[in-house]
């Protein structure tokens, strides 16, 4: 039987805020535990929430990026239920109505442009860390120590519908998300300390069939690379399962890396009874429309924005934009380069960038913001291709020396030094050729027995003999006439 | 018993004894002195939790020493309008310096690092503390029999219960241990122990007065107000401890157009006096007063309906007129209250789990034990009966049945006082309580007999109104026990209210009343 695999994805998003989302305690990483968290995150008797209007804009901004509707009126409830690092025991959230509601997010997946649905994002408070292992107690018992510095920080949870039917759209989805919400500036993004957390919805069904099968949630997936691996064992542990005559329950499944395999964390059976109520100390969170025209107003141009303008202004293909606009950084990059050259020559551009620029950053890890090239060396790079001073293969040897920073890392000084500088002199070219074919009797004669071969080796044999510098063009053009 | 009567009991109020101190003819410290001598004296009453003469006697020090320095210049009894008034607060505010308890085992040790902003804004205002007051255990309870530190008793019979859940508030005003005390009113904890300590009590239009530091109970209809002998005591409470607070998202910032801010209610006080002066000899002339028949049923004593009727007619002879109106939803307010109040409470209630504060059991076998122990051995019955309850109105299947149609009864009744206001009436009067202080242990075998007593102050709690309970005389079968008369008002009219229980006040003498030291 063929199978089909369905997947939705919930991912908290931690808001980029300087306080917490109900307190204003610091939200800095890695602070010795519970020195960032005041009365209000410890749950002191008497203490009251008070929400943080930045992460509310955090919000708008994420509703107006996937052009959903941002409610003009939303609630915060109590999600209900023990556990040591929640420090009320309840966490809040936003249950019936939350604040952002639909929208969508447009990614690629093997070149294949998809689409996939938002159910909503709302906001909610995270919990503190229980410190299970390494912690000792006061009388250096083994013990669990609890660190509430992350309780408060404000969560952006969003949720697609499950409209994803592969690993890799998956993976796609999650990277056009995480690209998202840091090229708006509202999360860090940072997957190590957690600031970006994805659970994965999987389920199967019979290639065909209308009905969901039963899903299971994993959880604990904190790398793109795992996320892809989590999904491909769920499905096919729950394929397997399925086959063998069992059936799949709906359960909690947590992923371990180490593993490689998801294994059961509670079943519906004893899943929470959150109890859901709105929270009677927050009233509800109410945006009126001028709130939104401000936030729209301060917002950065969207990826979407900036793609169909690189598609339809400097005339860039579908595919190309929408990799230039994965990152902003990417794309201001991207742009920069392109500002540099005469009109009609962003295509260039863009095939550099996405092209050797891209490969040498992946090979040295760099990111893009700390690249040795700067943009408009890049683009003094690609004037010296369209103005003939040397050709696109030489080109690549000096962005190589220009990475390593050689010359300062000036294109013209390496192209000097080296003297790269393309022969274009048909007299000069046109003895070389003389001698090549004078040298190769037999291959000029293959040649004439209508071997095309015949003329690719005697090009190259006049490259080698102009050391790669001689103009390709001109090489072919002499070579076919004199051949006759 | 020593039975030297504090100090402050020779001035008839607070403006006469801030005048005392202002020209310094007694002290701030001189006041603090004799009303802790006094609280030791009657500690029989129990109304005390925590009292540290030193802490008392510091601030009592600060005062006068504030006193001494800024009074004649800057005019310093308009911004210190309570310097040396010596009173104590409800335990269910967290106070720095003083336990914190709720009167519950939970907090038995619990020390807060911060002042509620109700103690901070007193305090702020001149206030000296005299420390914590009983009351029933999270404000829990109508009779201050669920105090984890035993009972309050009634200053007007030993034997009878003071009301809850603010009892040590009431009982303490009483006795004349304070010239005033907080309190919190979630369903009406100050209205009841008023009216049953023979007191006044006020508790003002929901949001007014800032809830942080209060620790929570039901927090939809949670809210502080004071207690003391008469209106104008209490207005000099009511005024600098309200106003708006950035840290309680429930706070309003206005009150209908005014600034919610001290000074408000003192605005709208004066203004009323004047209004009622301006009438001359029939100062509530034109004054339509609903008086509910839901309130005056059969479950209603003789003694207090009597009391309440007299009252009435005072008010009548005063220029007001009676105006029959109904609040048909009255019954079905006890139910609906005890659904939002618990399922909220269960809720609020959950952070004491033993983990970071609080009791915590000492054996268990894992985190969930831990903390299943420490809720059972810390809570009393009826804090867990209370949880129980708010957590099954809320689990799943149950909430829509109960939360949900409660809170659309709760709009109701809101809908109810309206209509009544818009078209009847001015105010609405009433009874406090179907009956008179029960006796302490009456209620033993049944304990939610003391729920369906709340009916005539739920109502008033579920729309946020403002309503007050004054003394209007007395009833019982052996020791005379206090009446209350309610008095509702519309949102934000608090200074009317005020307005009105004074003027009655200066008519008779029931809060001029004190019981016989026993």
């Amino acid at each position: 039987m063929e199978w089909e695999i369905v997947i939705g994805l919930e991912t908290h998003a931690q808001l980029s805020t300087a306080s917490k989302i109900f307190s204003d305690s610091s939200t800095q990483f890695g602070a010795e535990p519970n020195t960032q968290a005041n009365e209000v995150d410890m749950a002191l008797p008497g203490s009251l929430p008070v929400l943080n209007k930045g992460a509310v804009e955090r919000a708008i901004q994420f509703g107006l990026a996937v052009g959903a509707h941002v409610a003009p009126r939303s609630v915060f409830a109590r999600k209900n239920y023990f556990y040591p690092d929640l420090p009320k025991n309840y966490q809040i959230s936003q249950f019936e109505i939350p604040v952002v509601q639909g929208g969508s997010l447009t990614f690629f997946v093997d070149g294949v442009e998809k689409t996939v649905n938002l159910t909503r994002a709302h906001l909610e408070e995270d919990a503190g860390k229980s410190l299970h292992e390494h912690y000792t107690g006061p009388h250096g018992e083994s013990s669990t120590g609890i660190d509430l510095n992350r309780a408060g920080t404000p969560l952006l949870e969003i949720v697609s519908e499950p409209e994803m039917r592969s690993a890799a759209e998956a993976v796609a989805y999650a990277r056009a998300l995480h690209s998202l919400v840091v090229w708006l500036g509202i999360c860090d993004g940072n997957m190590q300390e957690g600031s970006f957390r994805i659970d994965a919805n999987v389920s199967v069904r019979p290639k065909g069939q209308a009905e969901f099968g039963t899903r299971s949630e994993v959880k604990n997936v904190n790398s793109f690379r795992f996320l892809e691996r989590a999904i491909l064992f769920e499905a096919r542990r729950q394929i397997e399962l399925i086959e063998d005559g069992g059936t799949v329950v709906q359960e909690t499944r947590l992923y371990d890396a180490d593993r490689d395999e998801t294994r059961s964390m509670r079943s519906k059976e004893d899943a929470h009874d959150y109890r859901y109520f709105p929270d009677p100390d927050l009233p509800p969170l109410v945006i009126a429309p001028e709130w939104v025209q401000q936030v729209r107003a301060a917002m950065p141009e969207l990826p979407a924005q900036k793609r169909a303008r690189f598609e339809q202004e400097l005339g860039l293909g579908a595919y190309d934009a929408a990799q230039l606009t994965m990152a902003r950084a990417n794309a201001d990059y991207f742009e920069s380069v392109a500002a540099a050259l005469p009109a009609g020559q962003a295509k260039l551009a863009a095939n550099w960038v996405l092209g050797e620029l891209s490969a040498a950053l992946n090979r040295d890890e760099i990111d893009i913001g700390l690249c040795p090239v700067r943009p408009e060396r890049l683009a003094a790079l690609i004037l010296r291709i369209t103005d003939g001073t040397i050709s696109n293969k030489i080109a690549r040897d000096v962005f190589a020396a220009m990475w390593s920073g050689e010359h300062g890392g000036d294109p013209d000084a390496i192209i000097d030094a080296r003297g790269l500088k393309q022969i274009s002199d048909s007299g000069a070219i046109a003895a070389m050729v003389d001698e090549v074919i004078a040298a190769h009797p037999a291959i000029v004669a293959e040649y004439h027995a209508g071997k095309q071969k015949a003329f690719n080796s005697l090009v190259g044999q006049v490259m080698k003999a102009a050391k790669g510098k001689a103009n390709p063009q001109q090489v072919n053009d002499l070579l076919k006439e004199k051949l006759g | 018993m020593s039975s030297r009567l504090p100090l402050h009991t020779e001035f008839d109020s607070i403006a006469a004894l801030r005048a005392a101190m202002a020209e310094r003819r007694v002290s701030a410290r001189e006041v603090a002195a004799s009303a802790l001598a006094a609280a030791q004296a009657r500690s029989d009453l129990n109304a005390f939790l925590h009292i540290d003469p030193e802490l008392t006697l510091a601030q009592a020090d600060e005062t006068d020493r504030q006193l001494a320095a800024g009074a004649p210049a800057a005019g310093a009894p308009a911004a210190m309008p309570l310097a040396g008034i010596p009173i104590a607060h409800k335990d269910v505010f967290v106070t720095r310096g003083w336990r914190s308890t709720a009167a519950s085992k939970m907090l038995a040790d619990y020390a807060s690092p911060f002042d509620a902003t109700v103690v901070a804004r007193l305090r702020q205002a001149g206030a000296v503390s005299l420390g914590k007051l009983n009351c029933d255990e999270f404000a829990m309870g109508s009779g201050n029999e669920n105090s984890a530190f035993g009972p309050v008793l009634n200053p007007w019979d030993a034997s009878a219960v003071p009301g809850g859940s603010s009892g040590g508030s009431a009982a303490a005003v009483a006795a004349g241990l304070v010239v005033a005390a907080t309190g919190t009113d979630t369903g009406g904890s100050v209205r009841q122990p008023a009216a049953l300590c023979g007191v006044s009590g006020i508790k003002p239009t929901y949001g007014t007065v800032s809830r942080y530091g209060m620790i929570a109970y039901g927090s939809s209809l949670d809210q502080a107000g004071p207690i003391a002998r008469h209106a104008r005591d209490l207005l000099e409470l009511l005024d600098p401890m309200s106003g708006f607070d950035p840290r309680d998202s429930t706070s309003l910032e206005r009150c209908d157009g005014a600034l919610n801010a001290p000074g408000r209610i003192g605005a709208d006080f004066a203004a009323s006096l004047r209004s009622q002066e301006a009438a001359g000899s029939q100062p509530l002339k034109g004054l339509r007063i609903g008086v509910p028949r839901e309130f005056f049923g059969a479950g209603l004593a003789a003694d207090v309906a009597s009391a309440v009727e007299s009252a009435l007619q005072v008010f009548e002879s005063l220029g007001a007129v009676r105006v029959d109106i109904s609040l048909p939803r009255t019954e079905f307010s006890i139910p609906a209250y005890y659904v939002i109040a618990l399922a909220e409470a269960s809720s609020n209630l959950s952070r004491y789990d033993g983990v970071r504060y609080g009791h915590r059991a000492a054996r268990y076998g894992d985190l969930a034990e831990m903390t299943s122990r420490s809720r059972t051995e810390g809570f009393g019955p009826e804090v867990l009966r209370r949880i129980m309850v708010g957590t099954y109105v809320l689990s799943h299947g149950y909430y829509d049945a109960y939360y949900l149609q409660a809170q659309r009864v709760r709009r109701m009744i809101v809908n109810d006082f309206q209509q009544a206001y818009a078209h009847r009436c001015d105010v609405i009067m009433g009874p406090v309580t179907p009956g008179v202080a029960k006796q302490i242990g009456d209620n033993r075998d049944d304990p939610t007999a003391d729920w369906l007593a709340d009916i005539y102050t739920l109502g008033v709690s579920l729309a946020g109104l403002p309503a007050m309970s004054v003394p209007c005389g007395f009833g019982g079968g052996g020791r005379p026990l206090p009446v209350g008369l309610q008095i509702i008002g519309n949102y934000f009219t608090e200074g009317r209210l005020l307005a009105l229980a004074d003027r009655y006040q200066q008519a008779t003498d029931w809060h001029q009343r004190k019981p016989e030291q026993q």
